[in-house]
C-alpha cells in the first residue's frame, strides 16, 4: 500500500493508461496534468490547455490510447498522442449545463458523457465527416447525471442520478455496432430503452459500477446505503444501510466483493451474497498506524475535561490513509473480476495504491470471495 | 417618500412553481398508515411497559402520509412516550430496536427538536446521544436526506 501526495488542491479526477506508467488527473482547475512514473517518484510529463471549465471527468482508452475529457465548460475533448504532443478534438455535446463524468465504452468506439443537462450524451465518430456525433438519452431522467458505467457488452449503460435514482440504459448505435444479443437485464436493446430502474433507496446516486459479468449493478447514494442489483426475470435488489458518512464511489473487485469509499475517508468492502441476496459489511479497508498511548497526567486530564467537556485523550486527526473525502477508485490490476490492486484519489490531493493480497494478509477476519 | 404607485404583487409569486422541469416526488400511494395506536401506547405506559410502548410507538410510522394532522398525531404520541422514560432505560431500549426502528427513532427525535418545549429538548439530546451510538452518523445522513418523513 502506497501513497502519494500530488497536490495540496483537491484532485477531481484521475485516469490511468494502459501499462499504469502514467496518471492523468485535474488539478481542480482548467487542466490536465499527466504524471509519469519515475522510480518512486512521479514527473510531470504534459499539460493539456484546452477546457474554459473545470475538468470533471477523465477517461483514457487503454488500446487506442485516447483520453477523453469532459468539464463545466459543456465541452468534451478527445486527444489523441501525435509524436509528443497531445492534440485535442472538440466534440459537440450539445448540452446547456456542466459536464459532469466521462467513460469510454469497452470497445473504445464510443464514450458517454453524463451532464447537468439532465441527460447523456452518447458519442460516437462517424467516417464520413471526420467529426464526433452525439445522440442524446433524456427520457426519464429527471435531474443532473452523476455517475456512469458501462456493461461489457458495450452497449448497456448504467447511469447513478440526482433523481435518487440508478438505471441501466441501451446506448445502443447501429452506426457503430451490431445488435447486441440478449443480457440478464433484458433482450430488446434499441437506443435509450431503460432497462432497469431502482426503487427503494433515497439520495443522490453518487457512483455506480457494474460487475466484470455485467449481470450485477452496484450503486452508493447519498443516505449513506450500498445497494446490489441483479438482473433476471425480475431484477433482485439488496441493499445495505451504513452507520458512516455516505460513499462517493464504487467498484467491483470480484464478482461478489465491491470495494467503496467517500467522506470518511478509507475504503471500506462489502460482500454480496447471491444465494441470500443480501449485501453484508466486509470490513473497513484502512491499516491504522498504532498511536502511542501516553499516559495522561492529572493536570491534562483537568485541562481536557475544562475545555472539551471530555477526558478522552483521543487527538482530532484521521487515523486514515486519506485527509480528506475518498472522490474516486479505479482497478489498476486484475480487472473487475480478479482486482489485485486498486486506486483511489481524494480532496486531500493524494494518491493511494492499495493491494488485494496484503490487505487481506493484514486483516484478520477480511475475506474476499 | 413617494408612495409606491407600481403593483409589487409580482414580488410574492414563487417562480419555481411554473418552471416546467420543476422535479416532483414520485407519489406512492398513502398507505393505511394512520400512525401509532395511541390509547394502546397510553395503556403500556401506565402499565410500566416502557420498551413495549416505543415499539407499538414506532410501528406504522406515517412516511407516505401527506396529511399533517395524523403526523401531528403521530409525533406527540412519540415524544410522550419518550418523555416518560427513565434515563437508564433508554440504553436497552435503543439497542433493541432493529436497524430501521433507529431511523425511524432518529427522525422522531429530529422531528421533536423542531418544535421545543419546557423539557422536551434535554430529553430528545440523551435519546439522540444513545441513538447515535447504535446508529452512527448513516443514520443523521438518512434523516436530512429523507424525502418523505415523518
Amino acid at each position: 500500500m502506497s501513497y502519494h501526495s500530488f497536490l495540496l488542491e483537491p484532485i477531481s479526477c484521475h485516469a490511468w493508461n494502459k501499462d499504469r506508467t502514467q496518471i492523468a488527473l485535474c488539478p481542480n482547475n482548467h487542466e490536465v496534468h499527466i504524471y509519469k512514473k519515475d522510480g518512486n517518484n512521479w514527473s510531470k510529463i504534459h499539460v493539456l490547455k484546452e477546457h474554459n471549465g473545470q475538468v470533471t471527468g477523465i477517461d483514457w482508452a487503454p488500446e487506442s490510447n485516447r483520453i477523453v475529457t469532459c468539464g463545466t465548460d459543456r465541452n468534451a475533448y478527445v486527444w489523441t498522442l501525435k509524436g509528443d504532443v497531445w492534440k485535442p478534438t472538440l466534440v459537440i455535446l450539445r448540452i446547456n449545463r456542466a459536464a459532469r463524468c466521462v467513460k469510454w465504452s469497452p470497445k473504445e468506439n464510443k464514450f458517454a458523457v453524463g451532464s447537468g443537462s439532465r441527460l447523456i450524451s452518447v458519442c460516437y465518430f462517424e467516417q464520413d465527416n471526420d467529426w464526433w456525433v452525439c445522440k442524446h438519452i433524456k427520457k426519464p431522467i429527471r435531474s443532473t447525471i452523476l455517475c456512469l458505467d458501462w456493461h461489457p457488452n458495450n452497449v448497456l449503460l448504467a447511469a447513478g442520478s440526482c433523481d435518487f435514482k440508478c438505471r441501466i440504459f441501451s446506448a445502443y448505435i447501429k452506426e457503430v455496432e451490431e445488435k447486441p444479443a440478449p443480457t440478464a437485464w433484458g433482450s430488446k436493446m434499441p437506443f435509450g430503452e431503460v432497462m432497469f430502474e431502482s426503487t427503494g433507496t433515497s439520495g443522490w446516486v453518487h457512483g455506480v459500477c457494474f460487475s466484470d459479468s455485467g449481470n450485477r449493478v452496484a450503486w452508493a447514494s447519498h443516505d449513506s446505503t450500498v445497494a446490489v442489483a441483479e438482473g433476471g426475470k425480475t431484477a433482485v435488489c439488496a441493499s445495505l444501510t451504513s452507520e458512516t458518512l455516505p460513499l462517493l464511489c464504487v467498484t467491483f473487485i470480484t464478482e461478489n466483493s465491491l470495494v467503496a469509499a467517500g467522506h470518511d475517508c478509507y475504503p471500506v468492502l462489502f460482500v454480496y451474497d447471491s444465494n441470500k441476496a443480501a449485501l453484508s459489511f466486509g470490513g473497513k479497508l484502512d491499516v491504522p498506524k498504532q498511536s502511542a498511548q501516553k499516559g495522561m497526567t492529572a493536570r491534562e486530564r483537568f485541562q481536557n475535561l475544562d475545555k472539551k467537556a471530555t477526558t478522552d485523550s483521543k487527538e482530532a486527526v484521521l487515523e486514515s490513509v486519506h485527509k480528506n473525502s475518498i472522490s474516486q477508485i479505479s482497478i489498476l490490476n486484475g480487472g473487475k473480476a480478479q482486482c489485485a490492486k486498486f486506486c483511489t484519489t481524494g480532496m486531500d490531493g493524494g494518491m493511494a495504491i492499495w493491494d488485494v493480497k496484503s490487505l487481506e494478509s493484514a486483516m484478520k477476519d477480511l475475506k474476499i470471495v | 417618500m413617494a408612495k409606491n404607485t407600481l403593483s409589487s404583487r409580482f414580488r410574492k409569486v414563487d417562480i419555481d412553481e411554473f418552471d416546467e422541469n420543476k422535479f416532483v416526488d414520485d407519489h406512492d400511494e398513502p398507505a393505511d398508515q394512520q400512525g401509532p395506536d395511541a390509547v394502546e401506547v397510553d395503556n403500556l405506559i401506565r402499565q410500566g411497559d416502557m420498551m413495549a410502548a416505543l415499539h407499538i410507538a414506532l410501528r406504522n410510522p406515517p412516511i407516505n402520509s401527506r396529511n399533517p394532522a395524523i403526523k401531528e398525531r403521530a409525533q406527540a404520541v412519540v415524544l410522550r412516550v419518550l418523555t416518560s422514560f427513565k434515563s437508564s432505560d433508554i440504553e436497552p431500549t435503543v439497542k433493541s430496536l432493529n436497524k430501521n426502528g433507529v431511523d425511524l427513532l432518529m427522525m422522531y427525535i429530529y422531528k421533536g427538536f423542531e418544535r421545543p418545549t419546557e423539557n422536551s429538548s434535554a430529553i430528545l439530546l440523551q435519546w439522540h446521544e444513545k441513538a447515535f451510538a447504535v446508529g452512527g452518523l448513516g443514520s443523521i445522513v438518512r434523516v436530512m436526506t429523507a424525502r418523505k418523513t415523518v
